[in-house]
Parts: structure tokens; sequence; C-alpha cells
């Protein structure tokens, strides 16, 4: 609680306390109405000074204005018709302070929480000066700096491992709680919290400009871009408050003149006037004023400790009504790195196979080489390889122990003169011959990945109409896996810009409600990402080029992390618009019924703050995602 | 040129109005009050000293909400 939080619930309780013990002292007359002055003043002094303030300053339609009309109104009322009856203005401007009281409670408590699950920044590096180390401001080590972080410690700026392995949690940024391993000559980000060794770090880039730094910012600025809805309810309360207002007057004024001057009866003002103020209570629109926003950065939040960062509440509102998923497939949908898939008709064994390939082109960079060393799996020795030919859009010849070795597509057995036997799998071939004999085939493909058919059929449940995958990929590859994840529809063989021109046919034949995101690596489709309805980035640990382009960004690389964000922002704006039916809901029943007389002002306060005070409880709920 | 200013409010009916007085100030090209986060996000116009102008912004946002604060 805030100083001026402690001092506000002191004055409630002092207030009630004394209204309480007032119902017990039977004064009358002017002394009554002097007692009761004083629990009014007390929790209501600062409204009655603040109403002045506003008409000096010409804002008339203030609800510190209002308030103090109604209370005053109310008083006034209750000595003209010596009734006595102070406790009614009293408890309303109480129970006006204690919903103001309770929102500012809970919005600087959800303030808290949520910046709590985003405290991933760093307080300061570890830099080693004369073999001791000192701990500095992130913002003062420079690039190319060697940083130290210790077990339990952030990482504070992104680097190279120079020393050290260690693993790493990365559920700040990621939601993922598998810890992941790291070890000398990886990159690594800032945001990770290293476990288990001490950590030396070359910085690649400034704190400023580090992944930390980038999500934090963009976190932070996130609610910044309104959404529809907001729009609506700022623009409703500047209506709806005047409207109210003016609604009140003639309320007070033209039912009793139709009674004198038309009907011959007694005009009745002091009914009608008290019917009146009762407008004025209920005329705050608070409630919605208070949620819709606070929803927005509770979904934002409960997103980002999800791992996904949303750049605006307008996104997630065009999120939750994604009808059509476009995806690219490299990267996306599958790893984006090859792996051995599949060896044919060897006459080998399978392993000795990969030996020979991963010897022969030990000394080539290309991914298919790497693919082929990972597939081995152990330490390339060199020295085993004599007579290295690379066969230039072919493939390569080589010594390994002695034997010859030739290893490459098609072109290569023909130059060889080489009989071999063709692949029906999808993929990059490569034949392999053994002293001059066909020893069958190796497939490298990019591999699926684990989550993706998942995926699909997620979104599937969770309402998208039609899935595309757009690839510029061979038509069989991508054909295959389509087929494999159960997409609607594939496009391959696409150049960036036919990606662009598909994206835009596909918008212009939607309907108009059906938003289509599009989801992309981020670094080479960044066109796309921007042209779609709503652009996503996935994977974007330490990728600037995807979190400046996407409007939403997934952190790691899974794709059932995007039916998670649709749910997520789903979530979000179903309490979003219950929050606008139920509070407009219960104002505009309790206007008709303050109009006929039949709900008083206590009616009418208990639905003011009883409705804002559901309504934040409400917005609350969307920062849990957990289970979604 | 944007720049962005802690806030302080207690009301979000109040940002919102905030916001408003802080478009119509004079120099002032763009402005977004995120009453979540308590920050305002001020966009100038071109050859604007920041400074000047917030001084009038903040002078504006006392008007319609007297209990507000922008740290300039």
């Amino acid at each position: 609680m805030s100083k001026k939080q402690k001092k506000m619930l002191i004055r409630i309780i002092a207030a009630a306390i004394l209204l309480i013990v007032l119902n017990f002292i039977p004064a009358t007359g002017i002394v009554r109405f002097i007692l009761y002055l004083v629990p009014y003043l007390v929790i209501g002094y600062d409204i009655l000074l603040k109403a002045l303030k506003g008409i000096k300053n010409h804002q008339v339609f203030d609800e510190n204005f209002l308030m103090a009309v109604a209370t005053v109104g109310a008083i006034a009322l209750a000595l003209y018709d010596r009734s006595g009856d102070y406790t009614e203005a009293v408890a309303v401007m109480l129970f006006y302070q204690v919903g103001e009281w309770f929102q500012s409670y809970a919005v600087g408590k959800s303030r808290r929480n949520i910046s709590e699950l985003m405290d991933i920044r760093p307080d300061y590096a570890n830099v080693e000066r004369d073999g001791r180390l000192e701990k500095v401001d992130p913002d003062e080590v420079e690039i190319g700096s060697v940083i130290v972080v210790q077990p339990g410690e952030k990482v504070p700026i992104d680097g190279i491992i120079i020393e050290g392995s260690s693993s790493l949690n990365t559920s700040a940024l990621t939601g993922e709680s598998l810890p992941r391993d790291a070890k000398a000559g990886d990159e690594i980000i800032s945001g990770c919290i290293n476990m288990t060794g001490v950590l030396k770090i070359q910085t690649t880039k400034e704190f400023g400009e580090s992944t930390v730094s980038k999500i934090l910012d963009l976190v932070e600025n996130a609610s910044s871009r309104k959404s529809r809805s907001e729009d609506f309810i700022s623009k409703f309360a500047r209506i709806y408050t005047p409207a109210v207002c003016y609604a009140a007057l003639a309320l007070a004024f033209l039912p009793p003149l139709v009674r004198m001057f038309a009907m011959g009866l007694p005009a009745d003002w002091g009914t009608w006037i008290y019917r009146a103020l009762t407008f004025l209570v209920i005329s705050c629109p608070c409630a919605l004023v208070i949620s819709i926003p606070l929803s927005f950065f509770a979904g934002i939040g409960g997103a980002s400790n999800a791992g996904i960062l949303v750049k605006g509440s307008n996104y997630l509102e065009t999120l939750s009504q994604t009808k059509i998923v476009v995806f690219d497939k490299t990267g996306t949908l599958t790893q984006g790195v090859f792996e051995v898939n599949g060896i044919h008709h060897n006459e080998l064994e399978d392993e000795k196979l990969i030996e020979y390939a991963a010897l022969a082109e030990s000394a080539s960079s290309h991914p298919i080489s790497r693919s082929l060393q990972k597939a081995y799996g152990k330490e390339i020795d060199r020295g085993r390889v004599t007579d290295i030919k690379e066969i230039s859009g072919g493939g390569v010849i080589a010594k390994v122990d002695g034997v010859e070795v030739a290893a490459g597509n098609d072109k290569l057995m023909n130059q060889l003169g080489i009989p071999y036997i063709n692949c029906h799998s999808v993929g990059t071939i490569i034949h392999m011959a053994i002293n001059g004999t066909y020893a069958g085939h190796i497939v490298i493909s990019d591999v699926i990945k684990p989550h993706s058919k998942e995926a699909v059929r997620e979104l599937k449940t969770a309402g998208v109409r039609q899935t595309v995958m757009l690839t510029g990929d061979a038509r069989k590859v991508a054909d295959q896996v389509a087929s494999e994840l159960g997409l609607d529809d594939v496009y391959s063989e696409l150049l960036p810009e036919d990606k662009v021109n598909k994206v835009e046919e596909l918008l212009k034949n939607k309907p108009e409600n059906a938003k289509l995101a599009f989801v992309g690596d981020g670094i080479n489709d960044a066109p796309v990402l921007g042209r779609a309805d709503i652009g996503i980035a996935m994977g974007a640990m330490g990728s600037d080029a995807a979190i400046e382009a996407a409007d939403v960004v997934l952190m790691d690389d899974d794709p059932l992390k995007i039916v998670k964000a649709i749910r997520i922002s789903r979530k979000c704006l179903r309490i979003v618009y219950q929050n606008i039916i139920f509070a407009i809901g219960i104002k505009l029943i309790c206007l008709v019924l303050g109009a006929l007389g039949i709900a008083n002002m206590w009616l009418a306060i208990f639905a003011d703050v009883g409705v804002m005070i559901i309504a934040v409880l409400n917005a609350i709920r969307a920062l849990f995602v957990k289970k979604l | 040129m944007k720049k962005t200013y802690k806030i302080e409010v207690d009301c979000a009916n109040c940002a919102n109005k905030m916001e408003e007085a802080a478009k119509k100030t004079a120099g002032v090209k763009d402005a977004v009050v995120n009453f979540m986060t308590l920050k305002m996000n001020v966009e100038f116009e071109e050859g604007q000293d920041p400074k000047a102008v917030m001084q009038e912004v903040r002078k504006n946002c006392k008007k319609v909400e007297d209990d507000c604060e922008v740290y300039i």
C-alpha cells in the first residue's frame, strides 16, 4: 500500500465508525446536522475541493463534481424536508471512496504483479579488473568486454561464451521451464539465468541493444497502442457522463413542470430532484474506464510470461479474430536444419556409410556436410582423409583410410559411370560409391518440428478456418510436408515477392472480419509479416530483425505457441466484452430504475462501486494464462 | 521526435483526460497516456523544444486533473 492509500484507508474506517456511532445518538435539528457533517467532511473533503477546482478550470463533468453535487444535494433535501436523513449522503461518499480506494489498490497490485513477471532486468554486470570482479552498471560495459556471470545471476548483456559451461534457465524469456545447455563458443542472450557454472562472456552488443532491453522496452510500451475497444470506451466515457448529467437535469425539472402546468398536480420537487441526484451517482463510467485497459494490460503481461510478446492491445484484439493462419515453411513448421533422414540400398553398415560420407565431406562447410558430421556424431579425424577432389555441382571424391569414396548427386555418379538407384524420398540425395561400386544413398532433409502437427490440429479446434503454407522450396517437398501436417493449402516454389503477392491475394479473398495471421521466422519474411493483418515471428531469441518486423513475437520456436497466443487473446477479449456488456447493462438498468423512483441512492452507489469491483476482478483474470 | 515521460495519476478516466489535454497543447503532434504503466509518450512537432512544450503540457494536464503529475 502506498502512503496515499494508507491515509485513505484510515479516512474510510474513521468515517464508517463515526457514521455507525451517530446512528445511536438521538440528536435532532441543527446539532444533528453538524454532527453528520463531521464524517461527511472526513471522507469527502478532497472530493469537494477537487470539485471546486474543477469548476474553476471549466471541467464541470468530472466525477468529483458529480459526487459533490449528488451528496450536497441529498443533504440539502434532507434539510429542506426536515427529515434529518443525512446518512445517505455520507454513505454515498463513503462507498464512492471505497470504490476509488479498491481501484487504486487493485491497479497498483496488478502493476507490481506484471512487472514481477517481467523481472528480467539485470541490475549489474561483473567485469574483471586486475584479477578482481567488479560490479558495474550494464550500461557502462563496452562491446567486446569480457563479463563474468556466476551461478544464480542473470546474463546482463548478449555475447559469446569464451569460457565455462552451464545450464541456462530461459523461462523468463520463453516460458519454457526446461534448462538449456551452454558451452564455450555458444552465443548467449541476456535475460537468461545462469544456473550451474561460472561463464565468461565476451559481449557483442551494448546493454541498450541487448535482447533484455529490447524486450522490456517492447512490453512496457505495448499497451500504448490502443485497441478499438479501448478507443470505444474513451469515446463512450466522453459522451456518457455529460449525457447522464443532462438527463438528470431534465429529470429534475421537466416532470414537476409538467405536473404543475399540464396535469394540475402538486410539483413534488423533492422526489424528482432526489431521482435526478441518483442519476448523477450512476453517471461515473469508472468501471469501464478502468477495467478495459486493465484487461489488456493483464493479457499482455500474462502472454509475455508465457514467452509471447504482443506489441500492443490492438494486436491482441486482431489476434483474437484470426481465422486464417499462413505459415512459412522453413524454420517455422520445420526445423530449418538438415538432418540425415534415411539410408537406402546400402551395401555396408549404416554407421560405416555415414562415417565415409562425413569424412569425405569433412573439408566442406556446407549445411549438407555439417548434417553428415552431426549424424556421424564423433570427432572427425582429418588425417584419415587424403586426395580430396571437389567436383563442382556434383559432390566430392576423396580417399578415406586409403579407400576411394565418392559422395554426391546423380550427376557425379553419371560422370563416374557408376549405375545408381533413384530415390523416392523427398530431400537431398547423396549417392555413395566405394572403390567404384555403388554403395547406396543417404537422404538428407529438413525435419518437421515435433509440435507442428499438433499445432495445426489445435489451431483448427481453436477456431481457425484455414491453414496455408508458403514456401520457396520444391513442390515435392512442400506437398509432402503439407499433407503430413494436415494443412489446407500449400503454395510452393515461391520467390520472396511471390509470398507477398500470395498473402495479398488471400487478404483480398477473405471475409472482412476474418483476420489473416502470417507466421515466419522473421529473418527473410519481413515484408510479408508487415503485409498480413498480424505478423507473428517465432524463434526470436537473439534475432533483432524478427522483433522489429513482427506484431507478435514468440520467443522460442515452438509452433504450439501460436495456438496459445490465439487462446490468450480470445480469453482477454472475452473478458473485455463481458465487462463492457456487464458494466453498461447494469448502469442502464439502474438509470431506468432510478428514473422510475424504484432505485434509491443506496442502490445507485452499490451499482457503481460493485460493478467496478467485479469488473476489475474479472479483468485481472486475463493475467492467468498458464492452462490455456 | 518522440519522448516518454513518467506520470502520476490515480484514475483511468483522469489519464484519458490528460491525454486529451496533452494532445491539444501547441507543439504536440500526438500524445498517448498509458494509465497501466503510468507513462506518457509525446510526439513533438518539428522544431519544437520538448522542455518548453512539456511545461505547457503539464500546465494543461493540471487544469483538467488537479491531482496529477508529469515528471519532466
